[in-house]
């Protein structure tokens, strides 16, 4: 069902508003304390906003301003959570855990084992029926917390970090059943993988101090970044500058032909991989990508920040930009933090493209601030 | 046994403090007159009073039970000015003299108290009758039950019940299904000590109830009276107290640890692996 | 008791001899061996070393020895505030005396003398209790009566059960309290009732004559049987009223001096004092009969 959002909660500083079309899974991503816990819970019922009106369908879950103050019980709000942690009831049988739901929601004892049986079913693990939730393992927990967060038919799914607390091991096979179960359902998926934005939402998210800092479709956000947290979720160098006569002139003076559209002036920005980055000693041999003196390549000298190992590449931080290059590589040409190097990439593996400068109404969400 | 954590001298003086302890129950063990042991603690007054104890004790730990829990679920559950002083207020019978809360509870339900005065023109009499003495023993039992059971109900905190609130349960359904099976273990515990501290219940009944067999002359102030004449009967009849004492203890040990549950209902936690690609 | 045994020599002739009744042997061995337990006790008590010092000399003491040093009189509870008196009066005739007063109930006194407490006098509110401490051989010499009591019905000062005498307070739905015949006050009230013929059907039998006195100070009970000189120490707060046949129950005050006294002058003079002409007035004044 479609949900719109719209709420404040001062004394959290969160003010946050965005719509979700019916069936779509969002992620909402954001550092600590972001707001990302209190949007949740203010979505379930289990806080109140100061002001702010929700609707999912066509049932209001909160209305609250001058004048008024509607707030709908968690429980008649048709809203599920599945959190960090299993939560699995500790005295209940896991089928009793899954029954919880629809019992509560007036079926006949009967009624609520059937309903439990088949999504424990479908969630592959219908053999542990009769266990005590005492004796799962971390997966096998999850995977029942599934169930029951299911079991209810909720118009409404909540899950927050639902992933976090799980081996690696299991993380993938748990992912995968998520990915099956939200198919056609409205989700709001609180993450810190981006991961689990890529495989599991339709939309992104991204908090930052209790406001939306960027939203949009997750291929928009995984390409185009407006934000240093979105960039580096996409993996991506954010590159901020602006438009000018000969095409993109970064805020490091990297300067990058480009014919789009566009008066100069207005705030562009290019993202680019860090693997797409090459580094080279000025007067030296260059590495990584060769780009020589070729044309289409744009160079900026600066001083190296810092070098970090990133799984198998050396991370170059410079010029405000991340490049990896392969450690032999680094170390042939002695890159060390504090020394000056010629920073370059080639013009077809950047894409530039301008910062949206007010709320978007094409994105669906409301935009404050600019994240920088 | 491992002591290689401890600096001796602590080891030492736990056994000073266990000695202590257990010595004079050794010592009035050594002085019972055991070839009258039977008759001593099966003579009439004392039959009386231990079914009269067994009686009211039970009585009273059923009075905690019915005002304990809803008691400690508001001050678990809820908040308001004034919550961290009425706790304190509730839970003054623990260290109050109970003679202090037999003089209390008179000038409540005696007949010249402020709502035995009521009751009485009612027709209603409590004193000198068993209710005084269930009345007594609740009073000083109820902040065990109280305090075992908000302790219980802050540890298991509050998310199974969100939880159980999210999928569709009621207040009543999520108590009753819920937060009462979570920290039932604790219930038992609270109410066996609950039971435990009226059964020794001296000095309020004595103020308060007065000393009749078979209608108030509970164990121990049997014992008390016993030992005017008869101290080998007063001490048959401790033994016969602290034996309870240990088989109550002893249960609400044996339900402890059922009570230390693991909040994510997982049997091996697993620390929170560092999935790739995470952003943080 | 242990800190007899800290102190040897001085008080321990007549130890052996209790030692030998029957049943009670195996505790007494015990408890001497945990040093641990020994210490605790000296710090509660803050070692009582001291006592035994000053008198050093006293177990020489006859006829004409100096009155001085400190006693310690364990006294019934219902002789509390006569007995202050007492003290203080015998310490003002005696300059450098100190008279140390214990009250409690006569056989907890009993008990605790048995076992040890370091008692130089002893008033008892019966006979039966002394004769508990005679039989242990612990007397100095032979316990004297020094007073006797009677019982008086104690109500409350506004009556309300409309009290005149003892077949009122038998009356069903009177709230009557006495002492558990246990005790000596409760032996007093039987005897009493069967002299006159009443029946009493008490609501409660305390086990001291302080219980049943606040069950009717505090308007709990209609009425409560205690003695005379309870009624007369609780002011205006109970109205007393005379029994027929009170003289039934009566019940007598023996004083000693005790055998193990250290202080034996000083004891036996203080005994003097209490049996004396001015230890008579000041328990008449409080309502103690003439033995």
């Amino acid at each position: 069902m479609p949900l719109t959002f719209a709420g404040a909660l001062p004394e959290r500083g969160f003010d946050v508003a965005f719509d979700l079309a019916d069936g779509e899974t969002v992620a909402v991503l954001g550092p600590n304390g972001a707001g990302k816990s209190t949007l949740l819970g203010l979505l379930a019922g289990l806080l109140a906003p100061s002001a702010g009106r929700a609707t999912l369908g066509e049932d209001v879950l909160f209305d609250v301003g001058p004048g008024r103050r509607v707030l709908i019980e968690p429980r008649r709000r048709g809203v599920s959570l599945l959190a960090q942690e299993a939560l699995l009831f500790p005295h209940l049988s896991v089928l009793e855990n899954v029954a919880f739901g629809p019992r509560s929601r007036g079926l006949s004892r009967a009624e609520a084992r059937a309903t439990a049986s088949a999504w424990l079913e479908r969630v592959g693990t219908p053999e542990l029926a009769g266990r005590s939730p005492g004796r799962l393992s971390g997966g096998q927990a999850q995977r029942v917390a599934i169930a029951r967060a299911l079991a209810t038919d909720p118009a409404l799914l909540l899950l927050d970090e639902p992933l976090a607390a799980l081996d690696v091991t299991v993380a993938p096979a748990i992912r995968t059943l998520l990915r099956e179960v939200l198919q056609g359902r409205s989700a709001v998926i609180v993450t810190h993988d981006a991961l689990d934005a890529f495989l599991l939402a339709d939309r992104v998210l991204i908090l930052d101090g209790g406001r939306v800092v960027e939203a949009g479709r997750t291929m928009e956000v995984l390409t185009r970044p407006v934000t240093a947290f979105g960039a580096r979720l996409a993996g991506l160098n954010l590159l901020l500058g602006r438009r000018t006569e000969m095409g993109f002139t970064g805020a490091n003076g990297l300067v990058v032909p480009w014919e789009g559209p566009g008066r100069a002036g207005e705030e562009f920005a290019l993202a680019i991989r860090p693997a797409a980055v090459s580094v080279a000693r000025p007067g030296g041999p260059s590495t990584g990508t060769d780009h020589g003196a070729a044309s289409g390549t744009s160079r900026v000298t600066a001083i190296v920040d810092d070098i970090e190992h990133r799984g198998e590449a050396i991370r170059v931080h410079a010029a405000g930009m991340a490049a990896d290059l392969a450690p032999a590589d680094a170390v042939a040409m002695g890159i060390v933090p504090g020394c000056a190097v010629e920073v370059s990439l080639r013009h077809q593996d950047a894409v530039v493209y301008a910062l949206p400068a007010a709320p978007d109404a094409g994105r669906g969400t409301g935009r404050t601030g600019d994240g920088r | 046994m491992n002591t290689a954590a401890l600096p001796r001298w602590v080891v030492a003086a736990a056994v000073v403090g266990a000695v202590f302890v257990v010595l004079p129950l050794a010592a009035m063990t050594l002085r019972i007159d055991w070839p009258r042991f039977i008759p001593l603690v099966t003579s009439e007054g004392a039959r009386a009073a231990l079914l009269l104890s067994l009686r009211t004790s039970v009585s009273a730990t059923i009075l905690c039970v019915l005002f304990g829990v809803p008691l400690a679920l508001v001050l678990a559950r809820t908040s308001f000015p004034g919550r961290r002083f009425v706790r304190s207020l509730v839970l003054l019978p623990l260290v109050l003299p109970p003679v202090v809360g037999g003089i209390a509870l008179l000038y409540t339900f005696g007949r010249r108290g402020l709502i035995g005065s009521g009751l009485a023109s009612l027709g209603i009499d409590v004193a000198f009758s068993t209710t005084a003495v269930v009345l007594a023993q609740a009073f000083v039992a109820l902040p065990f039950l109280v305090l075992s059971l908000e302790g219980a109900l802050r540890t298991v905190g509050t998310r199974y019940e969100a939880v159980g609130a999210t999928l569709g349960a009621g207040r009543w359904t999520v108590l009753r299904r819920i937060t009462l099976p979570l920290v039932l273990p604790a219930l038992v515990s609270g109410a066996v000590l609950s039971f435990a501290r009226a059964l020794g219940e001296f000095g309020a009944t004595l103020t308060f109830a007065g000393s009749l067999q078979g209608s108030t002359r509970t164990l121990p102030l049997e014992i008390y009276l016993q030992r005017e004449t008869d101290p080998d009967a007063a001490v048959a009849l401790s033994l016969v107290l602290v034996v309870v004492a240990v088989v109550v203890v002893g249960v609400a040990h044996r339900v402890r640890p059922l009570g230390s549950l693991d909040p994510r209902g997982t049997a091996s936690p697993k620390a929170p692996a560092a999935a790739p690609g995470r952003v943080d | 008791m242990i800190i007899a045994r800290l102190a040897p020599g001085v008080r321990s002739h007549g130890r052996d001899a209790r030692r030998g009744r029957p049943g009670r042997t195996p505790g007494r061995q015990l408890c001497a061996v945990p040093a641990a337990v020994a210490f605790i006790v000296l710090l509660l008590t803050g070692c009582g070393g001291a006592r035994d010092a000053t008198g050093a000399g006293g177990s020489a003491a006859a006829d004409g020895a100096e009155i001085d040093g400190s006693i310690t009189v364990f006294a019934a509870a219902s002789l509390t505030s006569t007995f202050t008196d007492l003290a203080g009066r015998f310490e003002d005739g005696h300059p450098g005396t100190e008279v140390r007063l214990t009250f409690a109930g006569s056989s907890d006194l009993v008990t605790q003398i048995i076992e040890g407490a370091p008692a130089d006098v002893f008033a008892s509110a019966d006979t039966r209790t002394m004769q508990r401490v005679s039989d242990e051989g612990l007397l100095a010499g032979t316990a004297v009566d020094f007073a006797t009591n009677t019982l008086q019905l104690a109500v409350p000062p506004d009556n309300p059960a409309g009290i005149s005498s003892l077949a009122d307070a038998a009356r069903p739905g009177v709230k009557t309290v006495v002492c558990a015949e246990q005790v000596p006050c409760g032996a007093a009230a039987v005897a009493v009732a069967d002299a006159e013929g009443v029946d009493l059907d008490p609501v409660s039998e305390e086990s001291s004559v302080t219980d049943v006195l606040g069950k009717v100070t505090s308007g709990e009970a209609d009425a409560g049987l205690v003695y005379g000189t309870d009624v007369r120490a609780a002011g205006g707060s109970v109205l007393g009223i005379d029994l027929a046949e009170a003289g039934a129950g009566a019940t007598t005050y023996p004083i000693t001096a005790l055998a193990e006294s250290p202080e034996a002058a000083t004891a036996q003079a203080f005994v003097d004092f209490v049996t004396g002409p001015e230890g008579r007035a000041v328990l008449t004044a409080a309502g103690f009969g003439a033995p």
